[in-house]
């Protein structure tokens, strides 16, 4: 009797997929990942689904045939994510057509998404690590939900890196998958771990010749099964290299596939075809992938440095061959890749030829300028560019100003332009560096942007907006307390009767707070802008004589978010305050011994070595100043942005280098660490000494209360700090770092036109301050206070908050009031220590400061409050001694009901 | 009785096409009921009507349902589906009637059991079978009910795991042969019910044969919630499924290419019971029994299906003409066979 023949394995989504030899590889969509992809994280985060389901159409135009989705972050609700994102995927039928890959590493998310499919998804992943018996009862679940499955080559000694573990684990799991579960064979997939080569250890060098072991192992001995992995990560020691990377990835593939890999987590932008590899660098590459050679390793680097240094050589020949265009020709070159060498001499050379200085702005510059454009609009470039574009623009039109003023006084004319935005921070807020953006996008479109700076008060806007006649008015802010500062100027402009549309934007503004908190204020249109390549399609709308229809479905837009927000408010219930605190976070004071801070009390570091500050950068959110997003190193290999990001980050790295050596910027640092006990009513008391007699602060905390299921805790800082009763000796701490010298630093840019590197070091102040908050955290760990002091986590895994405690400030999710600032800054002292002070709206100055609390405990964890309710509102009221409107306008963001 | 359902059933299956009985509802019609049928000796005082719960006559009236049963399988079907079309909770809670749950599916069981043993008594070469019938609720899991809302759902799988366990249960206690998740307009919806049933197999220790059909809503040739009947198939294909079929909203012509791709795909036996054509602008159904059965011939002929039956619209004669054409075309070979050879 012939033996029973395995069918293919068949995955569902709204259509079938076959995983055979004839279907050949299949590519698995990676954008989706809240782990992998920041971008995505941040609109999971920010609750944008329709934005972020979007990436999983463009993923599933771009040629994906499955789609993996994974909510892992310790900031999210993961099952609640996963459940929402994969019911509003199957809303869209272009996407819902292909299966979907559930992963996770937490089971109860897996399974939650299992509860949503319609089709026949693949569960990513399970494994032996934690033994067998929660395998087979995990594989039981998957089978019944009818999911094939993705198993990872761990066991509960850890991750398989020989061949021999590979196949151990791969046998064993196999066995118990098909014997013990009844699992099917062809819903088997293994993951056999790729891991990079070429890293100069001896011991990698084996590591791909060992997965295609594995994998041809793996096929011939078990039947049906299949073999799935992540390829980039093999290339990993190539990073920035795409030439050698393309082509490792390709052999990889190429030697994978003919063993047996059936699908993969492939960049698909970043194959060449396996024959197009020229035969030098096929042959070192091969020696790599394939461990031919004990030098096969150093001789890919030392040829990967040549393919970068011919590049760049012939780089170097082309870099002038577009001087040979015409003018037009060139003017638009400079503009388009931001060349500012020549731009001058351009500009001269048009002005000749023309009859009016102003007709070289309003024809070769725009005609420039609208390429430009379009490119942007057209995601062809993206934002680094576009500020470079405006910096040859504005020094062209530096240059030709005097010539136009020359001839404006001749013939008595104006000068002619879209219209008069004035812009500004709004009072109490300090962060400039996004408004600045805007203004420049704004400008080289023709707009005359006067830009009135930062912590401006209402009067002054409005004041200057009637003074210089302004077109539209344009508000930004990043603090919470700024959007009711733009409620504020919204009324203003209502009771003085101004009709200039009124435009919102900045990292905390929103569509629906707009919608529901500051258009109903005023009469006049009043627009959310999303980035600032909205913005010069808003403002030309907004000044178009022709009749369009954008005020009024912009209108009914507006309105059906605040129908869906009232909708939404609606049904969020609240549990009363008593009940929450009855039902916080419970920690058992009884197992645990606080440590006791090594050196007690206030102490300040100035000027603390750049250099050492450098090295613990976060530069994920510096691109994102830079609208770029993606997790940093991989955004420098990104297939749409990466070329960008590289050049950024090297000007990021010339400029890092200026100031370090020139000293241009000043780090100080002030903290203290205090005896502390938590008394009734969600507050805490520092004390003076560990008599703990005399109260030296007393803290305010708010506690979640939206409704929740009896196993979830009503979380609330106060949680985190034994209480008084508890008789258990507790300490807390607090900190300011600021970077001083950023602004002083980037005027002196500003004067020179050069807004591109004037932003620059706003960012990396920004950036000097976060990395020394995360340093001096680290010190406090392991040396001041001393409750970690055997701590040893690299850079990444300090990025990724993976040690004990947290430094909250006020203001973050889980307490956003920021009056209590101020009793951090009293106690630090903070002013005169390190010269950082408080606006009127409880904002840093300079902007580059970080601030927080110390928690030690090792259940401290980030939250987010949410919102809470009227009897929350009044016991804070209370607690500060604050009178009840005055309460509403500090807590109005996170406010549950109406006023 | 164990896995000699199964194994019967596939001996049975290698000789001849098997027949399904028609459509209850179209039966009920035939007589003459008021509300106190639907009442009768048990919801008396129930205060909402009742009359159109077809359910509730296999309590109420179990000699009417019996009688239908017996006109199925006087002309010759192999299988009586109970009537138990909305036997769930979420179902009868639009009559406020979850109480009556149980019993609507175990006596449901009931009346087509005794049905059953009579006619395998009178003829024991051809044993009768009870199909225990789970519809699809009026819920649906994975389609927003709110149009500004796509990610809202009126039901989960929890939810219906725990209905379609409970009525499974029932069925089986009223001594159901064979469990069948029928009439699926949302696969995830019969996810859950197969989730429930293997759940009630391997908590009951059984071997009970489990059939799907679904339904294909339109012209587009896809079900209410978007799958193509392929994708339907692979979407189930882990519950170890006796046969996967198609039935209800489509007369058999308009059905046809679509059990051919399932015939295709699948690797178990095939079921379909169409309906008497597409219904008038009444909603009433004209399509003759000779019509019926001459639309149904190229499933038999082309050896498409291994079970055919009938579904809104079909009455005894319909299925008459069915099982009459049915004897004529060798049964589709069964697709494990195939594999073996």
């Amino acid at each position: 009797m012939a033996v029973k023949q395995i069918p293919d394995m068949v995955l569902s989504g709204l259509e079938p997929l076959v995983v055979n030899e004839t279907t050949g590889f299949v590519n698995v969509g990676e954008r989706s990942n809240v782990t992998g992809s920041r971008k995505f994280a941040r609109l999971i985060q920010e609750e944008n689904y329709e934005e972020a389901v979007d990436i999983a159409r463009v993923q599933v135009e771009d040629g994906a045939q499955i789609i993996d989705v994974n909510m892992d972050d310790a900031m999210l609700d993961g099952e609640a994510a996963m459940v929402r994102y994969l019911n509003l995927l199957a809303s869209e039928p272009d996407v819902a057509r292909v299966p979907f890959m559930i992963d996770s590493s937490k089971w109860e998310i897996i399974e939650a998404g299992l509860k949503c499919v319609q089709g026949k998804s693949i569960v990513n992943s399970i494994s032996l690590k934690e033994g067998e018996e929660k395998f087979i009862e995990q594989a039981r679940k998957v089978k019944m939900y009818g999911a094939a499955v993705i198993v990872m080559a761990f066991d509960e000694k850890g991750q398989a890196d020989t061949y021999d573990r590979r196949i151990e684990i791969c046998k064993r799991s196999y066995d118990v998958l098909v014997d013990k579960v009844g699992f099917a064979p062809q819903d088997i997939v293994f993951d056999p771990n790729i891991f990079p080569v070429a890293t100069g250890i001896p011991e990698h060098d084996n590591y791909c010749v060992d997965f295609f072991a594995a994998t041809k192992w793996i096929k011939d001995n078990l039947p049906g099964a299949k073999v799935s992995g992540g390829v980039s990560n093999m290339s990993f020691s190539f990073r920035g290299n795409d030439i050698v990377r393309e082509a490792m990835h390709s052999v990889f593939l190429y030697h994978a596939i003919k063993d047996g890999m059936d699908m993969g987590i492939v960049n698909a932008g970043m194959l060449t075809i396996y024959d197009d590899i020229p035969k030098d660098l096929l042959e070192r590459v091969e020696d790599v992938v394939l461990n031919r050679r004990e030098d096969a390793a150093e001789r890919l680097v030392e040829f990967a440095e040549t393919l970068k240094g011919q590049s760049a050589e012939e780089k170097e020949n082309d870099k002038l061959k577009w001087r040979e265009g015409n003018l037009q020709e060139r003017i638009t070159h400079a503009l388009v890749k931001g060349v500012t060498e020549f731009i001058e001499a351009d500009a001269e050379e048009a002005r000749q030829s023309l009859d009016k200085p102003i007709q070289v702005i309003e024809g070769p510059l725009m005609v420039g300028m609208n390429v430009v454009g379009d490119l942007f609009g057209a995601g062809k470039m993206f934002l680094p560019q576009v500020v470079k574009s405006a910096r040859v623009m504005k020094k062209a039109v530096a240059y030709l100003l005097p010539f136009i003023e020359e001839e404006k006084r001749k013939s008595g004319n104006t000068t002619q332009n879209n219209g008069v935005i004035i812009m500004a921070t709004v009072k109490g807020d300090v962060h400039d560096i996004g408004k600045n953006i805007v203004g420049v996008v704004l400008s080289c479109n023709n707009y005359e942007v006067i830009d009135l700076g930062v912590m401006v008060p209402p009067e002054d806007i409005l004041d200057a907006a009637e003074k210089h006649n302004a077109d539209i008015i344009g508000l930004s802010g990043l603090i919470t307390p700024s959007l009711d500062e733009m409620v504020t100027i919204a009324q203003m402009m209502e009771q003085r009767g101004m009709k200039q549309p009124l435009l919102i934007g900045g990292a905390t503004t929103s569509k629906v707070h707009t919608a529901v908190k500051i258009e109903p204020q005023f009469k006049g249109v009043t627009v959310h802008v999303l980035d600032a390549s909205k913005s010069v399609p808003v403002a030309s709308a907004l000044m178009s004589d022709t009749e369009n229809s954008f005020i009024e479905d912009l209108r009914d837009e507006y309105q059906e978010v605040r129908e869906k927000n009232a909708r939404k408010r609606g049904q969020k219930a609240f549990s009363n305050l008593a009940l929450t605190r009855e039902n916080g976070a419970i920690l058992d004071w009884s197992e645990y011994q606080p440590v006791k801070p090594t050196l007690m009390g206030n102490q300040t570091i100035r000027d603390y070595p750049l250099d050492k500050i450098r090295e613990r950068f976060d530069w994920t959110p510096f691109f994102i100043t830079w609208e770029l997003h993606g997790k940093f190193p991989k955004i420098l290999e990104d297939e749409v942005v990466g070329v960008e990001a590289q050049k950024l980050y090297k000007d990021a790295q010339a400029m890092l280098d200026k100031i370090i050596e020139g000293n241009l910027l000043q780090c100080h640092a002030t903290f203290g660490l205090y005896p502390a006990n938590g008394i009734d009513g969600d507050q805490t008391e520092l004390y003076a000494d560990d008599a703990r007699g005399e109260v030296m602060a007393t803290l305010n905390h708010l506690r979640q209360q939206t409704s929740r299921p009896a196993e979830r805790p009503y979380r609330s800082l106060a949680d985190f700090i034994a209480p008084k009763r508890s008789n258990v000796n507790d300490y807390m701490g607090g900190f300011v770092v600021t970077c001083q010298g950023a602004d002083e630093l980037a005027k002196s840019y500003e004067d020179q036109l050069d807004d591109y590197n004037a932003i620059m070091v706003k960012a990396l102040a920004d950036r000097f301050a976060e990395a020394f908050a995360e340093l001096l955290h680290e010190e406090v760990r392991k040396k001041y206070w001393g409750y970690a002091p055997q701590e040893n986590f690299d850079n990444s895994e300090l990025i990724s908050e993976k040690y004990q405690g947290i430094r909250p400030a006020p203001g973050y999710p889980a307490c956003p009031e920021h009056s209590e600032k101020v009793t951090l800054f009293k106690l630090l002292d903070a002013e005169q220590e390190i010269g950082c002070e408080l606006t009127d709206s409880f904002a840093m100055y300079p902007a580059s400061s970080v601030s927080g609390w110390y928690f030690a405990h090792p259940e401290a964890r980030y939250f987010a409050l949410g919102k809470i309710d009227k009897d929350q509102v009044e016991d804070y009221a209370q607690r500060k001694g604050w009178d009840m409107p005055t309460t509403e306008r500090w807590l109005r963001p996170t406010l549950g009901y109406d006023e | 009785m164990g896995s000699s359902v199964v194994d019967a059933l596939n001996d049975t299956l290698s000789k001849r096409i098997m027949v399904l009985d028609g459509a209850m509802g179209t039966s009920i019609q035939q007589y003459t009921l008021d509300e106190m049928d639907f009442r009768k000796g048990h919801f008396e005082d129930h205060n909402s009507p009742l009359k159109g719960n077809n359910d509730l006559l296999s309590i109420t009236r179990p000699d009417i349902i019996e009688e239908i049963h017996d006109s199925y399988f006087a002309i010759g079907a192999d299988f009586a589906s109970t009537n138990a079309f909305s036997g769930t909770t979420i179902a009868q809670a639009d009559y406020q009637l979850e109480d009556a749950v149980y019993e609507i599916n175990y006596q449901s069981a009931q009346c087509a059991r005794r049905s059953a043993d009579r006619w395998t008594a009178k003829t024991p070469d051809q044993p009768r079978y009870v199909v225990g019938c789970l519809g699809p609720t009026n819920r649906t899991a994975s389609i927003s009910p709110d149009v500004n809302d796509p990610s809202k759902r009126l039901v989960t799988f929890d939810e219906l795991v725990t209905a379609y366990r409970f009525a499974a249960d029932a069925l089986m206690d009223g001594g159901a042969d064979i469990i069948m998740i029928e009439t699926v307009f949302d696969t995830l919806n019969a996810k859950a019910a197969l989730f429930a049933v293997i759940q009630m197999k391997e908590a009951r220790n059984l071997d009970t044969p489990v059939m799907v059909s679904g339904t294909i809503t339109d012209a587009s040739g896809r079900t209410l919630s978007g799958q193509t009947a392929e994708a339907f198939w692979v979407s189930l294909m882990h519950g170890d499924l006796f046969s996967i079929g198609l039935n209800c909203a489509l007369g058999a012509d308009e059905m046809l290419p679509h059990v051919k791709l399932l015939d295709k795909s699948a690797t178990c036996m095939i079921s379909a019971h169409p309906n008497a054509g597409l219904p008038n602008e009444f909603g009433e159904y004209d399509q003759t029994p000779e019509e019926m059965a001459e639309q149904v011939r190229p499933f038999l002929s082309g050896g498409h299906t291994n079970i055919i039956g009938g579904c809104c619209g079909t009455t005894p004669a319909h299925i008459a003409a069915l099982k009459k054409i049915a004897d004529e075309y060798a049964p589709r070979q069964n697709p494990i066979a195939v594999q073996e050879a």
